[in-house]
Order: structure tokens, then C-alpha cells, then sequence
């Protein structure tokens, strides 16, 4: 088992601005000993991968509230497989229909938190299923 | 004998003898539920309340009478006797044209305003075209990019006699002018027409996040409203100072209060150092406040938020013109509040957020649909939310009578206490230079963001209970609520209309009416005649905003 602690990076896609959630998952995975970088508001699948790429992040965060996850978020899984990146875990969080899921998941999010999750919950998902590296 | 300090009054004496002969022996056997109990903002709550705790307090000096200073009990000397609140639904996804059917339908219910949501491009200043655009378009509201769309989303719908909110901030001038050009070209004259602009800028800086220039060119487009309203169209209310959003970002109930009225300070701060009259501009300033679900909590906030506006505008900007000094507020309930879990259980939090904010003395209210924590609503979850205000208004009897909750023990000390926590933020506020210098240092979004993470793991450690969440769940949940869906076809529906406004429209005049704006812009005059001109020859709302990005830059946001 490695010492290297869970890097994770919190992205809010799109151009909604609420961040309660981002910022509330950020604080809660910094606590309980993961190193987080949270990407700021309004970024583009394409920045939140290359931020993934440059950050090496064992997983990313996605918090969405706006009703375009259909669009972004399989998006930012491609670009994360394009640059090489397999194993990155990508989390969906946020207002997400429940006949969103099952298609969301085809796509490669690894999962989605619906509203009521408990950050406890995502903090023992991330430990269970980051792939633990040298 | 219990210990007697000298300065006892009457009723402390004799609570501490109830709490000796008669409360002692009963914790004995039976001992509370808990140790304390606190509020939804994790203020703690004591056992009882009593004479002692509001005897600091004077009748005519602080409570008074409706419509008289300070306004505790209410700003109508009638109070819903007179006129019920205006119930004004927040409505708006997809098209215009759907949009415009929707406010229809609301409106043949009984509905009394109307209340427009954009979509994020529309309250991002971007066109349905732009690239940032895309997955967007009509999903959390209507979209709007030009003229074209709007005299659409406002077909049939006669302004001179409907009031509107629209709920749009950093591009508000835009689409203020839009309004004006649509209720001309119906001939309604501008100095009849009323309705409410949201246009807080400073709160998206706070809380809600959708901001487009820095800072202080953002609050000179606000302050160019003001002016231009109170010109044109004085019975128009071209801001409504949000706390809503705040609320939803994580506030407590004190910190709701407390930043929004400091937010209100500084746009009559800006407005008086424009040289604008504060006894002509303030009363067109309207409010916006959450009813959260901590009932006694929410109904002390707005008792308090009306004796503070009133006693901060005497004392700090000297009026003693009643309409300046009388708080107006719209209340919506929180959204923030509702559960994808049992999504029906979210109609019985909405009706007892509601009835907060009637008894608070809200002037217009929204109430949200069951269906909110999982989409937009459907029109069957819209028609439920209307008639929750119905109900309270028809048959609880809670309209009756004037602040009927004023005068008891408890919901006087509460509004003290939240008066004095807003005070004591208003310090801190004005030692660091004002509204403005506190959110280029991050303050209330700090102090929003530690109350956000605070309450999330009182909720974890299941100190604070939802029901549905933490408590009284279900692994397997009947039957699943229809949902409102929308498509890309909006995207595409929207594509079309801007195509041809952009080939039908005389482009000279548009390069000509935007140059005209980056001038007005450059000069420091009044943008808003340049705005409505640029508006009228059908230059969209990204066009407009860039002219302005261009001069004014763009915010960046202090880092996490």
C-alpha cells in the first residue's frame, strides 16, 4: 500500500456559479487527509482535464447543478482516457435525474451523488476505489 | 435559597423560583431529549422565554405600529387586510414561446405577477450560439438573446397592467432595456409600467457567482439604473437587494440579514455619491429574502430587517421620508431545503416556509415546487406551489390579523438578537472600508462558506435532522415523480431565431449603436440610453455585453 495521499480535483463545468456544494466537498476531502485543488468556476471539459493531466490527480470531482451533465461530463471522461489517464476516477455530484444514471455510468463516470449524499460517504468511496500506485 | 443577584427584577425572580419549585423536580424524572437545542443556523434556543428576556425593549421605541417607525410589525397599517401579497411564481425554461405559455397558464390560476427565470447564457451575458453556450440553453431557464426573443416570451402579456421580475444581474441593463423596447412597441408608457429588476450585483460577487465585469464598473451599470428609473420610470423597482442567494449559499439566518442590508447601505452609498436624491432613488429599492426552515428563526429576520432599513436610513443617510424608510421584501422559500428523497414530503416544508414569511410580512412571495431538488417543475408541481399560497391566504386565518406572533416572549428576543448580530457585522463591515473592500477580501464568502461547511456536518453527525436523510429514510421509495425534461431541440429552436434577427437587422446601426455604448461606457456618462438604443436595432445580448467587457475588463474571483 502507498503513502501517497488521494489527489483529487474538484471542477465546477459550465456557467453555473453555485459552489456551495464544491466548496463543502473540497473542505470535507482536504479533512479527512486528501489533497484537493479546486479548479475555480466556469471551466470547460477541456481545462478540467488538462488540469487533471497537470495536477496527476488520482480523481476528479464534478459538481453540477445546471442540467448539462448530459453534455459535459462524458465529455470530460473522453478527454481524460485521450491524454492517457485510465484510471482517473470521475464523480458526478449534483441535480442529476435518476434516468440520467444508468447512461452516465456507461460513459465512464464511476459515480454519481445525488443531493443528501453524506461527504462520508464520497471520502469511502474514493478510498475504496483509487487504484493505489507508487 | 438560591442566590439572588440585587438588580433581580420582578420576573426574574419569579422564573427562578418556577425553575426551583417547578422545573428542577420534572428534569429530575425526566430528564430533555438533548442537550441543546438550536436553530437551523445552530443558534441555540432556550427552554422558555419570558418576560426578563424582552425587557430591554420599548414598545413605542421598538415594536411600535404597522406602518409606523420602525417598522417592526409591518409597512401597511392595514397589513394583508388591505392587499394580500402579490403571489409572483418564478417561472421560465426552454423557449420564450414556452415560456410565455407557462406565465399564461399561472396567470389564468390566479397568479398575480409574473417573475422570469434566463438561462445561464442569458445571466452569463453569452448568446445561445456562443461555444460557452452549448448544453445550456434553456435548462435552468428561458432563453433570451435578443429583442427578438423577448417581444416573443412577452406576447399577449400587457405590461402596462402585469408586473414582472426578472431575475438577471450582471447583464440587468440589458435586459431591462429589452423590457422597456418590448413594452413600448406594445405602447405602454414607461412611467406606467412597473415590475422589479434583481440587478444585485454585489451578492453574485458574495454568493450566487454569476458575475461578468469587476466590481465597481458592475455597481456604476447598477447605479445607472437607478438613475435612469428614477427619470423614466419611477413606479419601476430597479433592484431588488437579494439575500436569498446568500441564505442559499450557506448563511445563517443572522448573516443572510446582516450582508444584505450592508449590501443595501452600499447601493445607497453609490447612489448618494453619483448625486442621486436618496428620497427619490430608495424607495424604488425592493428586497428579496429565503424562508428558511426554522420557523421563529425566518419570521424574526424580516421583523428585524424592517427596523433595521429603517433605523440605518435615518440614522446613516438622515431621511425621515417614510418610503424611504419602509422595507419592501419578496420572499421565496428555500430551495436549498428540499430533498430528492420522498420529493412529496417537499410541498409540507414549502407550505411552513411560506406561512414564515406571510407572518414575517413578506410583500410577494414564490413558493417552490415539490419537484425542485430533482428539475424545473412540471406544470402539475407549479399549479401545487400557487396553491399553497391560496390556501394560506384563503383559509388559515393567518391573514386576519396584523403580525399576529408580535409580543410574544420569544419571537421579540429573537428579533433582537438578529438585529443585533446584523449590527455587529455592519461594524465589521464599515472598518474595512464598506461592502465593496469586504468582498475583494473575501470576507462574507468566507464567513458564508465555514457556516455552509458547519451545517453539513451537523447534518452528518445527525444533530440537525432531515427528514427523508438522515432520519426516517426509505430504502425503497414509491413511485417516482414525473420530471421536466428539456432537449437540445431548444438549443437548435433558438439557433434559428438568431440567425435570422442577425440577417433581417440593419448592421450598420448595430456597429453604430455598440460604439455609441463603448463611448458612453469610456465617458463614464449613463450607459442606459446607449443600452436601449443598441437593443432596438436588435444587437443581441453578447454583442452588448462584450462592448462592454471590452471597457471594463472582467472579474476575477479571489482564490479558494
Amino acid at each position: 500500500m502507498s503513502n501517497r495521499k488521494i489527489r483529487v480535483l474538484v471542477a465546477k463545468p459550465g456557467l453555473d456559479g453555485h459552489d456551495r456544494g464544491a466548496k463543502v466537498i473540497a473542505r470535507a476531502l482536504r479533512d479527512a487527509g486528501m489533497e484537493v485543488i479546486y479548479t475555480g468556476l466556469r471551466q470547460t471539459p477541456e481545462m478540467i482535464a488538462a488540469a487533471a493531466l497537470q495536477e496527476d490527480v488520482d480523481a476528479v470531482g464534478v459538481s453540477i447543478l445546471s442540467g448539462a451533465h448530459n453534455t459535459l461530463c462524458p465529455r470530460i471522461v473522453q478527454l481524460l482516457r485521450e491524454k492517457g489517464m485510465d484510471n482517473c476516477l470521475v464523480l458526478v455530484g449534483g441535480i442529476v435525474p435518476q434516468e440520467d444514471l444508468p447512461k452516465l455510468k456507461e460513459q465512464g463516470i464511476a459515480e454519481v451523488f445525488l443531493p443528501g449524499t453524506s461527504t462520508e460517504d464520497i471520502v469511502k468511496f474514493l478510498q475504496a476505489n483509487v487504484k493505489p500506485r507508487d | 435559597m438560591p442566590e439572588l443577584k440585587e438588580s433581580s427584577s420582578p420576573a426574574e425572580i419569579e422564573q427562578e423560583r418556577w425553575e426551583q419549585q417547578t422545573l428542577k423536580p420534572a428534569l429530575e424524572k425526566h430528564p430533555e431529549r438533548k442537550k441543546a437545542f438550536k436553530t437551523v443556523s445552530l443558534d441555540d434556543v432556550e427552554r422558555l422565554y419570558t418576560p426578563a428576556d424582552v425587557a430591554d425593549l420599548d414598545f413605542a421605541r421598538d415594536i411600535s405600529f404597522p406602518g409606523e417607525f420602525p417598522y417592526t410589525r409591518g409597512i401597511h397599517p392595514t397589513g394583508y387586510r388591505g392587499k394580500l401579497w402579490t403571489m409572483r411564481q418564478f417561472a421560465g425554461f426552454s423557449t420564450p414561446e414556452e415560456t410565455n405559455a407557462r406565465f399564461k397558464y399561472l396567470m389564468r390560476q390566479g397568479q398575480t405577477g409574473l417573475s422570469v427565470a434566463y438561462d445561464l447564457p442569458t445571466l452569463m451575458g453569452y448568446d445561445a450560439d456562443s461555444p460557452l453556450s452549448e448544453g445550456e440553453v434553456g435548462k435552468c431557464g428561458v432563453a433570451v438573446s435578443s429583442l427578438a426573443d423577448m417581444e416573443v416570451l412577452f406576447d399577449g402579456i400587457p405590461l402596462e397592467q402585469v408586473t414582472v421580475s426578472q431575475t438577471i444581474n450582471a447583464p440587468a441593463s440589458v435586459l431591462l432595456a429589452m423590457y422597456l423596447v418590448v413594452a413600448e412597441k406594445q405602447g405602454a408608457r414607461w412611467d406606467k409600467i412597473s415590475g422589479t429588476l434583481q440587478n444585485d450585483i454585489l451578492k453574485e460577487y458574495i454568493a450566487q457567482k454569476e458575475w461578468i465585469y469587476p466590481i465597481k464598473p458592475a455597481m456604476k451599470l447598477v447605479i445607472d439604473t437607478f438613475g435612469f428609473c428614477t427619470e423614466h420610470v419611477p413606479r419601476y423597482n430597479p433592484i431588488s437587494v437579494s439575500g436569498y442567494h446568500i441564505r442559499e449559499a450557506g448563511a445563517t439566518a443572522a448573516q443572510e440579514l446582516a450582508f444584505t442590508l450592508r449590501d443595501g447601505i452600499e447601493y445607497v452609498a453609490w447612489g448618494v455619491e453619483a448625486g442621486l436624491d436618496v428620497d427619490r432613488f430608495v424607495p424604488r429599492m425592493s428586497f428579496f429574502f429565503n424562508a428558511h426552515n426554522d420557523f421563529f428563526e425566518e419570521i424574526a429576520k424580516y421583523r428585524a430587517a424592517r427596523r433595521i432599513w429603517a433605523r440605518e436610513m435615518k440614522n446613516r443617510f438622515g431621511s425621515n421620508y417614510e418610503r424611504t424608510l419602509q422595507l419592501r421584501f419578496h420572499t421565496q422559500t428555500a430551495g436549498v431545503s428540499l430533498t430528492v428523497q420522498q420529493p412529496l414530503n417537499n410541498i409540507v416544508r414549502v407550505a411552513i416556509q411560506a406561512l414564515a414569511g406571510v407572518l414575517g410580512g413578506t410583500q410577494s412571495l414564490h413558493t417552490d415546487a415539490y419537484d425542485e431538488a430533482l428539475a424545473l417543475p412540471t406544470d402539475r408541481a407549479a399549479l401545487i406551489a400557487l396553491r399553497t399560497q391560496q390556501i394560506i391566504a384563503e383559509e388559515t386565518g393567518v391573514v386576519n390579523t396584523i403580525d399576529p406572533l408580535g409580543g410574544s416572549y420569544y419571537l421579540e428576543s429573537l428579533t433582537e438578537k438578529m438585529e443585533q448580530e446584523a449590527l455587529e457585522y455592519f461594524r465589521k463591515i464599515d472598518a474595512m472600508g464598506g461592502m465593496v473592500a469586504a468582498i475583494e477580501k473575501g470576507f462574507p464568502q468566507r464567513e458564508i462558506q465555514d457556516s455552509a461547511y458547519h451545517y453539513q456536518k451537523a447534518v452528518e453527525r445527525g444533530d440537525q435532522v432531515i427528514v427523508g436523510v438522515n432520519k426516517y429514510t426509505m430504502t425503497d421509495e414509491p413511485s417516482e415523480v414525473p420530471i421536466l425534461v428539456i432537449d437540445e431541440s431548444v438549443r437548435t429552436h433558438q439557433l434559428e431565431r438568431l440567425e435570422q434577427t442577425r440577417t433581417r437587422r440593419d448592421t450598420g446601426a448595430v456597429a453604430n449603436a455598440l460604439e455609441k455604448l463603448r463611448l458612453a461606457a469610456q465617458k463614464n456618462e449613463n450607459t442606459m440610453p446607449a443600452t436601449i438604443d443598441a437593443v432596438r436595432v436588435y444587437a443581441t445580448l453578447e454583442e452588448i455585453c462584450s462592448a462592454l467587457r471590452e471597457i471594463y475588463g472582467i472579474y476575477e474571483e479571489p482564490a479558494f
